[in-house]
């Protein structure tokens, strides 16, 4: 247990300082593949985030029992199993964005944020503070998709969350929509632009440059 | 310190985490209770899912008898309505004994099923139901429109589709992918109304009866092609081959050619 546990900090620091997303650059498969619309990149958050506080508080109740040459896969069948348990209940009651979502809920199993925080932090904390942190980092990984999704959707169809914002040219409105925005480079390129924006607010996010150039040399007379 | 505890969980667990017999009792404990929870959640969800996906069929079935010129009048003046029909595949009739409340009951059983030998499983099934329930509209005392569930092996499993024939048993109507796993953006695409739209209009046969009915390499260059999909050839395979098996001898040829006498 650390020194001193605040509540607060540990919430909110994953949705901008500690943001896995634009920070750690983690789990950014999936953030890229489900922001075409608001609708799928809100389940996707919120069956992330579900996994990820669930899969915590389970390896952290467990965490003194788990022998070390084994933790990983124990780690990855609980997260797997959770998983599995989400995509059925999406299938039942959210039939339609299930399918939008199709193979990307699955693969929430293989998603590096959820490990990450289940070996970096549930392992090693108390079941409640390990909840909170995945909380915090689930909030953080969905904030980054709902500015990306709407984006996406706003720009390219002219919505948000289906309902039509921005009158489109074709109905007699004036907006025309930015195809590109619903393929996959524009998703790299809004994450960029995001990770640019925050590494410039907060300088001391930039990662040190891995080389050093060269000094320019006078010219050889 | 406390006398020997006779608890046996409670030695197990008091036993180093590196211990062979902690660790093999871990990977149990947290493997079993997993898939407890897997299967019960399975279980549990299973007759909503079931209730999802009939009414998505049923959806499908409604948007493609809808996306079929002049069908809106046809169905208007039969009462707007298809009639159900559980067929004998065999005989290519109405079934006597099995009726649409007791279908589920009667494929239950084994022996309402045919094993098909590897010349005549185009499909890919293994074996085939004896009875079917097929749609129907009928106009006057001709049949108008079948609507037929097919079903063969894709390229990631099997694909469960719905074929819709004109009244002359040749012309098809229309195809509805009620179900597949193919890989999303490529075979997946077979669930796109772009592609099922190249399928009105295809003959299946040729003047000498023979079933020539494909999906195109490519795009569709004769009137028993449809368009096939870029980087989805098995899945494209996949389709013809079980559209050939279904309208074939084993399928539902000897029904159509019943239709196609006026006997049914």
């Amino acid at each position: 247990m650390p020194a001193r546990f605040n509540v607060w900090t540990t919430l909110t620091d994953p949705l901008i300082r500690q943001n896995p997303v634009t920070l750690q650059i983690l789990g950014i498969c999936s953030a890229l593949a489900v922001t075409t619309s608001l609708a799928t990149a809100l389940t996707m958050s919120v069956s992330l985030t579900v996994v990820l506080t669930l899969a915590a508080g389970v390896i952290s109740l467990i965490r003194r029992h788990i022998p070390d040459t084994i933790r990983l896969i124990v780690q990855i069948v609980i997260v797997a199993s959770l998983v599995i348990v989400i995509d059925q209940v999406l299938q039942a009651w959210f039939a339609e964005i299930s399918k939008a979502l199709s193979v990307y809920v699955g693969l929430i199993t293989t998603n590096c944020l959820v490990l990450g925080r289940t070996e970096a932090y549930a392992r090693h904390h108390a079941p409640l503070p390990a909840m909170l942190d995945a909380f915090g980092n689930g909030l953080g990984y969905s904030l980054v998709l709902m500015v990306i999704g709407g984006l996406r959707e706003l720009f390219g169809k002219g919505a948000l969350f289906g309902v039509q914002v921005l009158p489109l040219a074709d109905q007699g409105g004036w907006f025309t929509p930015l195809n590109l925005m619903l393929l996959a480079p524009s998703a790299f390129f809004l994450l960029g632009f995001l990770v640019w924006t925050v590494r410039a607010l907060l300088p001391d996010q930039a990662e040190a440059r891995e080389h050093t150039p060269p000094l320019a040399r006078e010219p050889a007379e | 310190m406390a006398g020997r505890d006779w608890n046996p969980l409670r030695r197990v667990l008091a036993l180093p985490n590196e211990s062979r017999a902690k660790t093999i009792f871990m990977a149990f404990l947290v493997s079993g209770l997993c898939a407890a929870m897997v299967s019960g959640a399975t279980v549990w969800l299973r007759p909503i899912q079931a209730a999802n996906r009939a009414a998505e069929e049923q959806a499908r079935i409604a948007a493609l008898v809808a996306g079929i010129p002049g069908m809106g009048a046809l169905l208007e003046q039969s009462g707007g309505a298809l009639s159900t029909v559980v067929i004998d595949l065999a005989g290519g009739r109405a079934a006597a004994e099995v009726t649409s409340a007791t279908l589920e009951d009667a494929l239950a059983d084994p022996g309402n099923w045919t094993a098909l030998e590897t010349g005549q499983d185009l499909a890919g099934l293994g074996q085939r139901p004896d009875f079917v329930q097929i749609y129907l509209l009928r106009d006057g005392d001709r049949v108008s429109l079948v609507l037929l569930p097919i079903s063969g092996q894709g390229y990631g499993g099997r694909i469960d589709a719905i074929m819709a024939l004109q009244g002359d048993m040749n012309t098809v109507a229309g195809l509805a992918v009620t179900n597949h796993s193919e890989t999303p953006g490529l075979g997946g695409r077979i669930e796109e109304s772009a592609w099922q739209a190249s399928f009105p209009g295809t003959e299946l046969r040729d003047d000498g009866k023979t079933l020539r009915f494909r999906v195109a390499r490519g795009t569709a260059s004769t009137v028993h092609e449809v368009d096939g999909i870029t980087g989805a050839t098995r899945t494209g395979l996949g389709v013809t081959k079980m559209v050939r098996f279904w309208m074939g001898p084993e399928g539902y040829g000897p029904l159509l050619d019943a239709i196609t006498r006026g006997e049914f």
